[in-house]
Protein backbone atom coordinates (compact mmCIF):
# COMPACT_ATOMS: atom_id res chain seq x y z
CA UNK A 1 0.00 0.00 0.00
CA UNK A 2 1.57 3.61 -1.20
CA UNK A 3 -0.65 7.04 -0.15
CA UNK A 4 -0.70 9.98 -2.05
CA UNK A 5 -0.42 12.57 0.01
CA UNK A 6 -1.72 15.75 -1.09
CA UNK A 7 1.77 18.18 -0.15
CA UNK A 8 4.26 14.95 -0.40
CA UNK A 9 2.96 12.84 -3.17
CA UNK A 10 3.18 8.97 -3.19
CA UNK A 11 4.78 7.78 -0.27
CA UNK A 12 5.47 4.33 1.14
CA UNK A 13 2.98 2.83 3.88
CA UNK A 14 6.07 3.65 6.90
CA UNK A 15 5.39 7.14 7.11
CA UNK A 16 1.69 6.77 8.10
CA UNK A 17 0.10 5.83 10.94
CA UNK A 18 -3.44 5.02 11.12
CA UNK A 19 -6.12 6.21 13.70
CA UNK A 20 -9.26 4.78 11.92
CA UNK A 21 -12.83 5.28 10.28
CA UNK A 22 -13.07 9.07 10.09
CA UNK A 23 -16.93 8.82 10.35
CA UNK A 24 -17.68 8.80 13.80
CA UNK A 25 -18.18 12.44 15.36
CA UNK A 26 -17.69 13.48 18.81
CA UNK A 27 -21.35 13.81 20.47
CA UNK A 28 -22.18 17.50 21.56
CA UNK A 29 -23.15 16.35 24.90
CA UNK A 30 -24.07 19.88 26.45
CA UNK A 31 -27.77 20.40 26.29
CA UNK A 32 -29.03 23.93 25.53
CA UNK A 33 -29.84 24.69 29.01
CA UNK A 34 -26.26 24.02 29.21
CA UNK A 35 -26.57 20.60 31.59
CA UNK A 36 -25.60 17.04 30.43
CA UNK A 37 -27.88 15.78 27.54
CA UNK A 38 -30.13 12.94 28.68
CA UNK A 39 -28.26 10.67 25.96
CA UNK A 40 -25.29 11.54 26.19
CA UNK A 41 -23.67 8.32 27.77
CA UNK A 42 -25.70 6.37 25.34
CA UNK A 43 -24.06 8.41 22.30
CA UNK A 44 -20.79 8.59 23.99
CA UNK A 45 -20.52 4.58 24.58
CA UNK A 46 -21.64 4.53 20.38
CA UNK A 47 -18.79 7.01 19.65
CA UNK A 48 -16.11 5.60 21.80
CA UNK A 49 -16.84 2.02 21.44
CA UNK A 50 -18.98 0.86 18.51
CA UNK A 51 -17.71 0.80 14.91
CA UNK A 52 -19.31 0.02 11.31
CA UNK A 53 -15.98 -2.00 11.08
CA UNK A 54 -17.10 -2.18 7.27
CA UNK A 55 -16.03 -3.95 4.31
CA UNK A 56 -15.94 -2.44 1.42
CA UNK A 57 -14.47 1.71 0.96
CA UNK A 58 -14.33 3.48 3.88
CA UNK A 59 -13.33 6.92 5.22
CA UNK A 60 -10.54 7.04 7.75
CA UNK A 61 -8.16 9.23 8.93
CA UNK A 62 -4.02 8.62 8.43
CA UNK A 63 -1.16 10.84 9.95
CA UNK A 64 1.97 11.60 7.44
CA UNK A 65 4.17 11.22 10.39
CA UNK A 66 7.10 10.44 8.44
CA UNK A 67 6.11 13.46 6.01
CA UNK A 68 4.23 17.04 5.91
CA UNK A 69 2.98 15.78 9.53
CA UNK A 70 -0.63 16.39 8.40
CA UNK A 71 -3.71 14.51 9.21
CA UNK A 72 -5.48 12.99 5.89
CA UNK A 73 -8.51 11.53 5.23
CA UNK A 74 -7.90 8.21 3.09
CA UNK A 75 -10.92 6.67 1.25
CA UNK A 76 -9.80 3.04 1.34
CA UNK A 77 -11.32 -0.39 0.12
CA UNK A 78 -10.50 -2.51 3.38
CA UNK A 79 -11.27 -5.84 1.72
CA UNK A 80 -8.84 -4.57 -1.29
CA UNK A 81 -6.76 -2.19 0.12
CA UNK A 82 -6.98 0.00 -3.15
CA UNK A 83 -7.10 3.53 -1.70
CA UNK A 84 -9.62 5.79 -4.16
CA UNK A 85 -8.81 9.58 -2.62
CA UNK A 86 -6.54 11.64 -0.05
CA UNK A 87 -7.79 14.76 1.18
CA UNK A 88 -5.85 17.27 4.13
CA UNK A 89 -8.36 15.91 6.45
CA UNK A 90 -9.41 19.56 7.98
CA UNK A 91 -10.68 20.78 4.27
CA UNK A 92 -12.54 17.57 4.15
CA UNK A 93 -13.91 17.69 7.50
CA UNK A 94 -15.28 21.49 6.42
CA UNK A 95 -17.20 20.06 3.55
CA UNK A 96 -18.74 17.61 5.49
CA UNK A 97 -20.35 20.48 7.35
CA UNK A 98 -19.33 19.11 10.40
CA UNK A 99 -19.45 21.79 13.56
CA UNK A 100 -16.74 21.04 15.45
CA UNK A 101 -14.69 21.01 12.29
CA UNK A 102 -16.07 24.29 11.01
CA UNK A 103 -15.69 25.93 14.82
CA UNK A 104 -11.62 24.79 14.13
CA UNK A 105 -11.48 26.47 10.93
CA UNK A 106 -13.12 29.42 11.69
CA UNK B 1 -12.74 -45.97 14.02
CA UNK B 2 -10.31 -45.69 17.01
CA UNK B 3 -6.32 -44.44 16.28
CA UNK B 4 -3.96 -46.54 18.07
CA UNK B 5 -0.63 -48.33 17.02
CA UNK B 6 -2.67 -51.35 17.16
CA UNK B 7 -4.92 -49.70 14.22
CA UNK B 8 -1.55 -47.98 12.71
CA UNK B 9 -0.05 -51.97 12.94
CA UNK B 10 -2.85 -53.41 11.38
CA UNK B 11 -3.08 -50.43 8.33
CA UNK B 12 0.25 -50.63 7.81
CA UNK B 13 0.48 -54.82 7.34
CA UNK B 14 -2.96 -53.73 4.87
CA UNK B 15 -1.41 -51.19 2.58
CA UNK B 16 -3.20 -48.84 4.82
CA UNK B 17 -6.58 -49.66 2.67
CA UNK B 18 -8.95 -49.88 5.32
CA UNK B 19 -8.73 -45.69 6.68
CA UNK B 20 -12.44 -44.41 6.51
CA UNK B 21 -13.06 -40.72 6.30
CA UNK B 22 -12.03 -38.56 9.93
CA UNK B 23 -15.79 -36.71 9.73
CA UNK B 24 -19.01 -37.45 7.20
CA UNK B 25 -19.85 -34.64 4.97
CA UNK B 26 -24.02 -34.35 5.48
CA UNK B 27 -26.46 -31.91 3.73
CA UNK B 28 -27.59 -29.55 5.56
CA UNK B 29 -30.95 -31.14 7.92
CA UNK B 30 -34.01 -28.63 8.09
CA UNK B 31 -33.52 -27.43 12.43
CA UNK B 32 -31.09 -27.88 14.55
CA UNK B 33 -30.99 -27.53 18.77
CA UNK B 34 -28.01 -25.10 18.07
CA UNK B 35 -26.41 -23.96 14.87
CA UNK B 36 -22.83 -23.30 14.80
CA UNK B 37 -21.62 -20.35 12.49
CA UNK B 38 -17.62 -20.78 11.93
CA UNK B 39 -15.98 -23.75 11.71
CA UNK B 40 -12.40 -22.65 12.68
CA UNK B 41 -10.89 -24.02 16.05
CA UNK B 42 -13.42 -22.20 18.15
CA UNK B 43 -16.58 -23.16 16.58
CA UNK B 44 -15.83 -26.92 15.89
CA UNK B 45 -14.73 -26.98 20.17
CA UNK B 46 -17.47 -25.29 20.60
CA UNK B 47 -19.64 -28.06 18.59
CA UNK B 48 -17.76 -30.72 20.54
CA UNK B 49 -18.32 -29.66 24.08
CA UNK B 50 -21.79 -29.45 23.02
CA UNK B 51 -21.77 -32.63 22.28
CA UNK B 52 -19.78 -34.27 25.17
CA UNK B 53 -19.99 -31.98 27.95
CA UNK B 54 -23.98 -30.96 27.83
CA UNK B 55 -25.12 -33.76 25.84
CA UNK B 56 -26.60 -31.18 23.29
CA UNK B 57 -26.07 -33.66 19.78
CA UNK B 58 -28.50 -31.99 16.90
CA UNK B 59 -25.79 -29.45 16.03
CA UNK B 60 -24.14 -28.30 12.82
CA UNK B 61 -21.14 -26.81 12.22
CA UNK B 62 -21.83 -24.34 9.31
CA UNK B 63 -18.34 -23.10 7.50
CA UNK B 64 -18.09 -20.86 3.85
CA UNK B 65 -15.21 -22.42 3.08
CA UNK B 66 -13.42 -25.60 4.21
CA UNK B 67 -12.90 -25.90 8.01
CA UNK B 68 -9.80 -24.45 9.46
CA UNK B 69 -9.34 -21.78 6.16
CA UNK B 70 -9.16 -19.04 8.26
CA UNK B 71 -7.34 -18.00 11.25
CA UNK B 72 -6.96 -21.62 12.71
CA UNK B 73 -4.97 -22.54 9.90
CA UNK B 74 -2.83 -18.68 10.16
CA UNK B 75 -1.41 -18.38 13.74
CA UNK B 76 2.00 -18.89 15.18
CA UNK B 77 0.68 -21.89 17.28
CA UNK B 78 1.75 -20.78 20.31
CA UNK B 79 -0.56 -21.86 23.86
CA UNK B 80 0.15 -20.23 26.94
CA UNK B 81 -1.24 -19.04 30.39
CA UNK B 82 0.70 -16.23 31.78
CA UNK B 83 -2.06 -13.33 31.66
CA UNK B 84 -2.69 -10.87 34.35
CA UNK B 85 -5.95 -9.60 34.64
CA UNK B 86 -9.03 -11.17 36.89
CA UNK B 87 -10.98 -12.75 34.16
CA UNK B 88 -8.30 -13.43 31.85
CA UNK B 89 -5.79 -15.49 34.39
CA UNK B 90 -8.29 -18.24 35.16
CA UNK B 91 -9.92 -18.36 31.46
CA UNK B 92 -6.71 -19.15 29.93
CA UNK B 93 -5.72 -21.81 32.44
CA UNK B 94 -8.59 -23.37 31.97
CA UNK B 95 -7.54 -23.58 28.34
CA UNK B 96 -4.33 -24.66 29.38
CA UNK B 97 -5.56 -27.43 31.13
CA UNK B 98 -7.82 -28.81 28.14
CA UNK B 99 -4.43 -28.20 25.73
CA UNK B 100 -3.37 -30.84 28.21
CA UNK B 101 -5.53 -33.92 28.06
CA UNK B 102 -7.22 -32.48 24.69
CA UNK B 103 -5.20 -35.43 22.78
CA UNK B 104 -6.79 -38.43 25.09
CA UNK B 105 -10.05 -36.68 24.85
CA UNK B 106 -10.21 -36.04 21.05
CA UNK B 107 -8.02 -39.47 20.55
CA UNK B 108 -5.66 -37.44 18.47
CA UNK B 109 -2.42 -36.67 17.76
CA UNK B 110 -2.36 -32.62 18.09
CA UNK B 111 1.24 -32.16 19.12
CA UNK B 112 0.83 -30.15 21.54
CA UNK B 113 4.68 -29.73 22.97
CA UNK B 114 4.83 -27.99 26.23
CA UNK B 115 8.39 -26.45 25.25
CA UNK B 116 7.91 -24.10 27.62
CA UNK B 117 7.80 -19.95 26.10
CA UNK B 118 10.30 -17.27 27.71
CA UNK B 119 9.33 -13.40 27.76
CA UNK B 120 12.10 -11.26 27.60
CA UNK B 121 12.33 -8.38 29.79
CA UNK B 122 15.14 -5.40 29.21
CA UNK B 123 14.62 -3.10 31.87
CA UNK B 124 14.12 -2.63 35.58
CA UNK B 125 10.23 -1.42 35.22
CA UNK B 126 9.63 -4.26 32.89
CA UNK B 127 11.35 -7.09 35.08
CA UNK B 128 9.36 -5.33 37.69
CA UNK B 129 5.87 -5.72 35.61
CA UNK B 130 6.92 -9.21 34.96
CA UNK B 131 7.51 -10.45 38.21
CA UNK B 132 4.04 -9.13 39.23
CA UNK B 133 2.66 -10.84 36.02
CA UNK B 134 4.18 -13.87 37.29
CA UNK B 135 2.91 -13.62 40.95
CA UNK B 136 -0.49 -13.02 39.88
CA UNK B 137 -0.08 -16.59 37.95
CA UNK B 138 1.50 -18.25 40.98
CA UNK B 139 -1.36 -17.53 43.16
CA UNK B 140 -3.77 -18.27 40.82
CA UNK B 141 -2.19 -21.71 40.51
CA UNK B 142 -0.10 -21.39 37.31
CA UNK B 143 3.44 -22.17 36.83
CA UNK B 144 5.53 -19.32 36.47
CA UNK B 145 9.29 -18.68 37.15
CA UNK B 146 11.31 -15.22 36.59
CA UNK B 147 14.72 -15.56 35.47
CA UNK B 148 18.04 -13.39 35.02
CA UNK B 149 19.96 -13.33 32.38
CA UNK B 150 22.27 -16.09 33.71
CA UNK B 151 19.67 -18.32 34.16
CA UNK B 152 18.66 -17.35 30.21
CA UNK B 153 21.97 -17.87 28.96
CA UNK B 154 22.31 -21.38 29.79
CA UNK B 155 19.06 -21.96 27.81
CA UNK B 156 18.86 -19.64 24.89
CA UNK B 157 23.20 -19.04 24.81
CA UNK B 158 22.21 -17.42 21.27
CA UNK B 159 20.98 -14.57 22.34
CA UNK B 160 22.47 -11.03 21.81
CA UNK B 161 22.56 -10.03 25.70
CA UNK B 162 24.51 -6.80 25.17
CA UNK B 163 22.31 -5.08 22.55
CA UNK B 164 23.26 -1.48 23.36
CA UNK B 165 19.64 -0.39 23.55
CA UNK B 166 17.72 -3.21 24.86
CA UNK B 167 19.88 -5.29 27.16
CA UNK B 168 18.32 -8.54 27.82
CA UNK B 169 18.02 -8.51 31.82
CA UNK B 170 16.28 -11.77 32.22
CA UNK B 171 12.74 -13.57 31.62
CA UNK B 172 9.41 -14.73 32.37
CA UNK B 173 9.16 -18.78 32.08
CA UNK B 174 5.97 -20.53 31.95
CA UNK B 175 7.20 -23.95 31.78
CA UNK B 176 3.67 -25.75 30.27
CA UNK B 177 2.99 -23.32 27.71
CA UNK B 178 4.17 -24.66 24.29
CA UNK B 179 3.33 -24.77 21.02
CA UNK B 180 0.23 -27.70 19.17
CA UNK B 181 -0.47 -28.60 15.97
CA UNK B 182 -3.13 -26.37 14.55
CA UNK B 183 -4.68 -27.63 11.81
CA UNK B 184 -4.45 -31.20 13.31
CA UNK B 185 -6.24 -29.32 16.38
CA UNK B 186 -9.08 -28.72 13.87
CA UNK B 187 -9.61 -32.10 12.47
CA UNK B 188 -9.06 -33.68 15.87
CA UNK B 189 -12.23 -31.48 17.08
CA UNK B 190 -13.82 -32.09 13.73
CA UNK B 191 -13.47 -36.13 14.19
CA UNK B 192 -14.59 -35.87 17.44
CA UNK B 193 -17.56 -33.98 17.27
CA UNK B 194 -18.81 -35.58 13.91
CA UNK B 195 -18.51 -39.02 15.77
CA UNK B 196 -20.89 -37.40 18.58
CA UNK B 197 -23.47 -36.92 15.81
CA UNK B 198 -22.71 -32.94 15.00
CA UNK B 199 -23.07 -32.17 11.03
CA UNK B 200 -19.81 -30.17 9.38
CA UNK B 201 -21.44 -28.75 7.06
CA UNK B 202 -18.84 -27.19 4.66
CA UNK B 203 -19.42 -25.13 1.87
CA UNK B 204 -21.97 -23.25 3.40
CA UNK B 205 -22.07 -19.38 3.68
CA UNK B 206 -24.42 -17.86 6.18
CA UNK B 207 -26.24 -14.79 4.08
CA UNK B 208 -28.86 -13.76 6.91
CA UNK B 209 -31.16 -14.82 9.82
CA UNK B 210 -34.05 -16.01 9.98
CA UNK B 211 -36.13 -14.12 12.98
CA UNK B 212 -39.80 -14.61 14.24
CA UNK B 213 -42.27 -12.10 15.08
CA UNK B 214 -40.45 -11.00 18.29
CA UNK B 215 -37.54 -10.71 16.56
CA UNK B 216 -36.06 -13.77 17.91
CA UNK B 217 -33.67 -15.84 15.78
CA UNK B 218 -35.25 -19.17 14.18
CA UNK B 219 -32.22 -20.00 11.75
CA UNK B 220 -29.96 -19.20 9.31
CA UNK B 221 -30.60 -18.21 5.82
CA UNK B 222 -27.36 -19.83 3.66
CA UNK B 223 -25.89 -20.77 0.44
CA UNK B 224 -27.24 -24.12 1.11
CA UNK B 225 -30.71 -23.04 1.48
CA UNK B 226 -32.54 -22.11 4.76
CA UNK B 227 -31.96 -23.94 8.38
CA UNK B 228 -33.91 -23.78 11.70
CA UNK B 229 -32.15 -23.39 14.73
CA UNK B 230 -32.88 -23.59 18.64
CA UNK B 231 -29.96 -21.29 19.24
CA UNK B 232 -27.41 -19.52 17.18
CA UNK B 233 -23.61 -19.22 17.64
CA UNK B 234 -21.31 -17.30 15.77
CA UNK B 235 -17.53 -17.63 16.04
CA UNK B 236 -16.06 -15.97 13.01
CA UNK B 237 -13.16 -14.03 14.25
CA UNK B 238 -12.41 -11.22 11.85
CA UNK B 239 -15.67 -11.35 10.03
CA UNK B 240 -17.77 -10.98 13.29
CA UNK B 241 -19.28 -7.47 12.51
CA UNK B 242 -20.25 -8.68 9.22
CA UNK B 243 -22.43 -12.26 10.48
CA UNK B 244 -23.75 -9.60 13.77
CA UNK B 245 -25.21 -6.97 11.33
CA UNK B 246 -27.02 -9.48 9.27
CA UNK B 247 -28.75 -9.14 12.32
CA UNK B 248 -29.21 -5.77 13.06
CA UNK B 249 -25.64 -5.51 15.74
CA UNK B 250 -23.19 -3.23 15.74
CA UNK B 251 -20.01 -4.00 18.16
CA UNK B 252 -17.20 -2.55 19.73
CA UNK B 253 -14.92 -4.72 17.14
CA UNK B 254 -12.60 -3.64 14.04
CA UNK B 255 -11.19 -6.23 12.01
CA UNK B 256 -7.43 -6.26 11.53
CA UNK B 257 -4.77 -7.87 9.42
CA UNK B 258 -2.07 -9.88 11.10
CA UNK B 259 0.89 -11.27 9.55
CA UNK B 260 3.06 -14.47 10.48
CA UNK B 261 6.05 -15.48 8.77
CA UNK B 262 7.82 -18.79 8.57
CA UNK B 263 11.94 -19.19 7.33
CA UNK B 264 13.17 -21.86 5.47
CA UNK B 265 13.86 -25.12 7.61
CA UNK B 266 17.23 -24.98 9.48
CA UNK B 267 18.82 -27.16 12.13
CA UNK B 268 17.09 -27.34 16.21
CA UNK B 269 18.22 -23.92 17.74
CA UNK B 270 14.91 -22.97 19.71
CA UNK B 271 13.79 -24.59 22.32
CA UNK B 272 10.66 -23.10 23.32
CA UNK B 273 8.83 -19.86 22.46
CA UNK B 274 10.33 -16.96 22.72
CA UNK B 275 9.42 -13.12 22.66
CA UNK B 276 11.00 -10.11 22.75
CA UNK B 277 10.24 -7.58 25.10
CA UNK B 278 11.38 -4.27 23.74
CA UNK B 279 9.88 -4.56 20.49
CA UNK B 280 7.08 -7.21 19.41
CA UNK B 281 8.72 -10.25 17.87
CA UNK B 282 7.74 -14.03 19.14
CA UNK B 283 8.94 -17.01 17.62
CA UNK B 284 9.41 -20.56 17.54
CA UNK B 285 10.65 -23.44 15.69
CA UNK B 286 8.63 -26.06 13.71
CA UNK B 287 9.12 -29.66 13.79
CA UNK B 288 10.19 -29.27 9.75
CA UNK B 289 12.76 -26.87 11.15
CA UNK B 290 11.14 -23.46 10.01
CA UNK B 291 11.48 -20.68 12.34
CA UNK B 292 7.45 -19.75 13.43
CA UNK B 293 7.47 -16.03 14.23
CA UNK B 294 5.40 -12.89 13.50
CA UNK B 295 5.01 -9.76 15.60
CA UNK B 296 2.25 -6.38 15.61
CA UNK B 297 -0.45 -6.25 13.71
CA UNK B 298 -0.22 -3.96 10.20
CA UNK B 299 -2.47 -1.54 11.88
CA UNK B 300 -4.92 -0.38 9.69
CA UNK B 301 -8.37 -1.55 9.17
CA UNK B 302 -8.43 -4.65 6.80
CA UNK B 303 -10.58 -7.71 5.63
CA UNK B 304 -8.21 -8.56 2.83
CA UNK B 305 -5.77 -11.61 5.11
CA UNK B 306 -2.66 -9.97 3.40
CA UNK B 307 -0.78 -7.50 5.22
CA UNK B 308 2.50 -5.02 3.84
CA UNK B 309 6.22 -4.74 4.06
CA UNK B 310 6.54 -1.81 6.33
CA UNK B 311 5.26 -4.77 9.23
CA UNK B 312 6.94 -7.47 7.33
CA UNK B 313 10.55 -4.99 7.74
CA UNK B 314 9.33 -4.07 11.67
CA UNK B 315 9.16 -7.94 12.81
CA UNK B 316 12.36 -9.10 11.06
CA UNK B 317 14.12 -6.18 12.77
CA UNK B 318 13.06 -7.34 16.32
CA UNK B 319 14.22 -10.94 15.32
CA UNK B 320 17.56 -9.59 14.48
CA UNK B 321 17.50 -7.70 17.93
CA UNK B 322 17.29 -10.24 19.48
CA UNK B 323 19.00 -13.19 17.35
CA UNK B 324 21.18 -11.34 14.84
CA UNK B 325 22.46 -14.86 13.52
CA UNK B 326 19.13 -15.51 11.84
CA UNK B 327 19.95 -12.35 9.14
CA UNK B 328 21.03 -14.93 6.48
CA UNK B 329 17.95 -17.42 7.17
CA UNK B 330 15.66 -16.78 4.25
CA UNK B 331 11.81 -16.58 4.67
CA UNK B 332 10.30 -18.92 3.31
CA UNK B 333 6.34 -17.66 3.57
CA UNK B 334 4.02 -15.08 4.92
CA UNK B 335 0.29 -14.89 4.90
CA UNK B 336 -2.29 -12.63 7.20
CA UNK B 337 -5.36 -13.47 9.10
CA UNK B 338 -8.05 -10.87 9.98
CA UNK B 339 -8.41 -10.68 13.69
CA UNK B 340 -11.21 -9.55 15.56
CA UNK B 341 -9.63 -6.56 17.83
CA UNK B 342 -12.37 -5.82 20.52
CA UNK B 343 -11.95 -2.17 22.25
CA UNK B 344 -9.79 -3.45 25.35
CA UNK B 345 -8.41 -6.62 24.17
CA UNK B 346 -10.47 -8.92 25.91
CA UNK B 347 -12.86 -11.26 23.92
CA UNK B 348 -16.52 -11.22 24.18
CA UNK B 349 -18.84 -14.32 25.15
CA UNK B 350 -22.15 -13.94 25.53
CA UNK B 351 -25.50 -13.51 24.58
CA UNK B 352 -27.05 -10.72 22.33
CA UNK B 353 -29.73 -8.02 22.35
CA UNK B 354 -30.97 -9.84 19.85
CA UNK B 355 -32.84 -13.11 21.54
CA UNK B 356 -31.71 -16.67 19.92
CA UNK B 357 -28.17 -15.26 19.37
CA UNK B 358 -24.67 -15.81 20.89
CA UNK B 359 -21.71 -14.37 20.26
CA UNK B 360 -18.15 -15.77 20.61
CA UNK B 361 -15.64 -12.83 19.06
CA UNK B 362 -12.78 -10.25 19.89
CA UNK B 363 -10.09 -12.67 20.34
CA UNK B 364 -7.79 -10.04 19.03
CA UNK B 365 -4.65 -12.13 18.00
CA UNK B 366 -5.14 -14.54 21.09
CA UNK B 367 -7.63 -17.05 19.60
CA UNK B 368 -5.65 -20.14 18.91
CA UNK B 369 -4.40 -20.49 22.41
CA UNK B 370 -7.75 -20.30 23.61
CA UNK B 371 -9.54 -22.75 21.44
CA UNK B 372 -10.64 -25.74 23.69
CA UNK B 373 -11.37 -23.01 26.49
CA UNK B 374 -13.67 -21.06 24.60
CA UNK B 375 -15.12 -24.14 22.99
CA UNK B 376 -16.20 -25.14 26.89
CA UNK B 377 -17.54 -22.19 27.95
CA UNK B 378 -19.60 -20.60 24.83
CA UNK B 379 -20.88 -24.78 25.10
CA UNK B 380 -21.63 -23.84 28.41
CA UNK B 381 -23.44 -20.64 27.29
CA UNK B 382 -25.15 -21.69 24.60
CA UNK B 383 -26.42 -24.90 26.93
CA UNK B 384 -27.55 -23.73 29.72
CA UNK B 385 -28.29 -20.19 28.42
CA UNK B 386 -25.79 -18.68 31.56
CA UNK B 387 -22.14 -17.61 31.68
CA UNK B 388 -19.54 -20.13 32.41
CA UNK B 389 -18.05 -19.87 36.01
CA UNK B 390 -14.42 -18.78 34.20
CA UNK B 391 -15.76 -16.39 31.12
CA UNK B 392 -18.48 -14.37 33.51
CA UNK B 393 -16.48 -11.42 32.86
CA UNK B 394 -16.50 -11.46 28.84
CA UNK B 395 -19.65 -9.76 28.75
CA UNK B 396 -20.55 -7.93 25.44
CA UNK B 397 -21.99 -4.82 27.69
CA UNK B 398 -18.94 -4.04 29.65
CA UNK B 399 -17.42 -1.20 27.19
CA UNK B 400 -21.01 0.42 28.26
CA UNK B 401 -20.54 -0.62 32.06
CA UNK B 402 -16.87 0.43 32.30
CA UNK B 403 -15.88 -3.21 32.74
CA UNK B 404 -13.15 -3.27 30.23
CA UNK B 405 -10.62 -5.56 31.00
CA UNK B 406 -7.77 -4.31 28.72
CA UNK B 407 -4.70 -6.16 29.55
CA UNK B 408 -2.33 -3.26 27.64
CA UNK B 409 -3.91 -0.59 29.27
CA UNK B 410 -4.40 0.96 25.27
CA UNK B 411 -8.11 2.27 26.06
CA UNK B 412 -10.32 1.91 23.00
CA UNK B 413 -7.83 1.95 20.56
CA UNK B 414 -7.94 -1.50 18.92
CA UNK B 415 -5.10 -1.13 17.03
CA UNK B 416 -2.70 -1.20 20.17
CA UNK B 417 -3.90 -4.09 21.65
Amino acid sequence: MRISCPYCGERELGEFSYLGDASPKRPAVIAADGGVAPDAEDVFYDYVYLRDNVAGEMSEHWYHGGGCRSWLVVRRNTVSHEIKSVEIAAGAGARTGHPNQERANG
Amino acid sequence: MHYSIFSLAREALSGHRGWTRAWRDPAPKKHYDVVVIGGGGHGLATAYFLAKEYRVRNVAVLEKGWIGSGNAGRNTTIIRSNYGLPGNTGFYELSMKLWERMEQDLNYNAMVSQRGIINLYHSDAQRDAFARRGNTMRINGIDAELLDSVQIRKVLPFLNYDNARFPIQGGLLQRRAGTARHDAVVWGYARAADSMGVDIIQNCEVTGFTRDENGRVTGVETSRGTIGAGKVGMAVAGNSSRVAAMAGLRLPLESHVLQAFVSEAIKPLIPGVITFGAGHFYVSQSDKGGLVFGGDLDGYNSYAQRGNMPVMEDVCEGGMAIMPMIGRVRLLRQWGGIMDMSMDGTPIIDRTPVDGLYINAGWCYGGFKATPGSGLVFAHLLARDEPHEEAKLFRLDRFRRGYMIDEKGQGAQPNLH
